[in-house]
């Protein structure tokens, strides 16, 4: 059974990679949340990115999202409008007929920040993401060599060639496996693997 | 926005035509994985152990593996 003692200092060391690839993507993704933001808010990294600049008082009220699970938020999108959007909120209030195709843009504009096909477009991180990856695999895979080159001792002798074609014999000795496994394998006759 | 009309997306039976979708879709994976399993690893495993046993002499299996040496109670003669 393997006790906590049992792991050196020196195996630690193969944790390194691993947690500098996690402040890595909690960089990656912190970096993702804050693009989607207008103004460098901590709130941004708490809240499902809810775009706007947000006061003090407004964390009480109703905040505009821009999700795809969420089709008609409870705020349109922008609060403060100029006196031609007012106009233009007048009127709509009217036959909606009358408006011209810009009118109805401006009027969806107002309420939503991101057309779906907008909020669902893809971006490259996942370049990034599968880059990183690799690289840190890489990095592991590094260390791992320099620890077998100057850390590690000799292995059992074993894993000598010897010593293993004595361990095979002896299987094949006792039948082991004769129905599937390696004993299936080896012709008894001719002594040696079949073919 | 081109003044050409998009043709009208469908409106209704999303959910149904989803579910449709894909409820035959597991029932053909679960099926067909059952199936490989039982032509690619059941049925030549059973076949394997049949072939094995049926012309399967046990003392003459124990005197090869006296013979080899490997009972510490039954030594080779």
């Amino acid at each position: 059974m393997l006790h906590l003692e049992d792991f050196s200092l020196v195996d630690s060391i193969t944790v390194i990679p691993l947690l500098a690839e996690l402040l890595f993507f909690c960089i990656v993704t912190s970096k993702r949340c804050l693009r989607r933001s207008q103004k460098l808010e901590w709130v941004c990294l708490l809240f499902p990115c809810a775009a706007g600049v947000v006061k003090a008082e407004d964390f009480s009220l109703p905040a505009y999202v821009n999700r795809r699970d969420v089709p008609l938020p409870e705020v349109a999108f922008v609060k403060d409008l100029s006196a031609q959007q007012k106009a233009l909120k007048e009127k709509e209030k009217a036959s909606w007929t009358a408006l011209s195709v810009d009118e109805k843009v401006e009027l969806y504009r107002i309420k939503f920040n991101e057309s779906y096909a907008e909020m669902n477009r893809g971006s490259n991180e996942w370049k990034t993401v599968l880059g990183g990856v690799l690289f840190f695999l890489g990095v592991t895979g590094l260390i791992l060599i320099w620890q077998k080159h100057y850390m590690y001792g000799p292995i059992p002798h074993t894993f000598s060639d010897e010593w293993l074609s004595m361990q095979t014999k002896r299987m094949l000795d006792m039948r082991i496996n004769p129905v599937e496994g390696i004993s299936s394998q080896w012709d008894y006759e001719k002594n040696e693997w079949k073919k | 926005m081109s003044s050409a009309l998009l043709p009208k997306p469908q409106m209704r039976r999303l959910l149904a035509r989803r579910m449709k979708f894909h409820l035959f879709g597991a029932f053909l994976l679960s099926v067909g994985c059952a199936a490989l399993y039982k032509f690619g690893v059941a049925d030549p495993r059973k076949r394997a152990y049949a072939e094995f046993y049926k012309n399967y002499d046990p003392m003459k299996d124990f005197e090869a593996m006296r013979a080899a040496g490997v009972f510490e109670s039954a030594p080779p003669k």
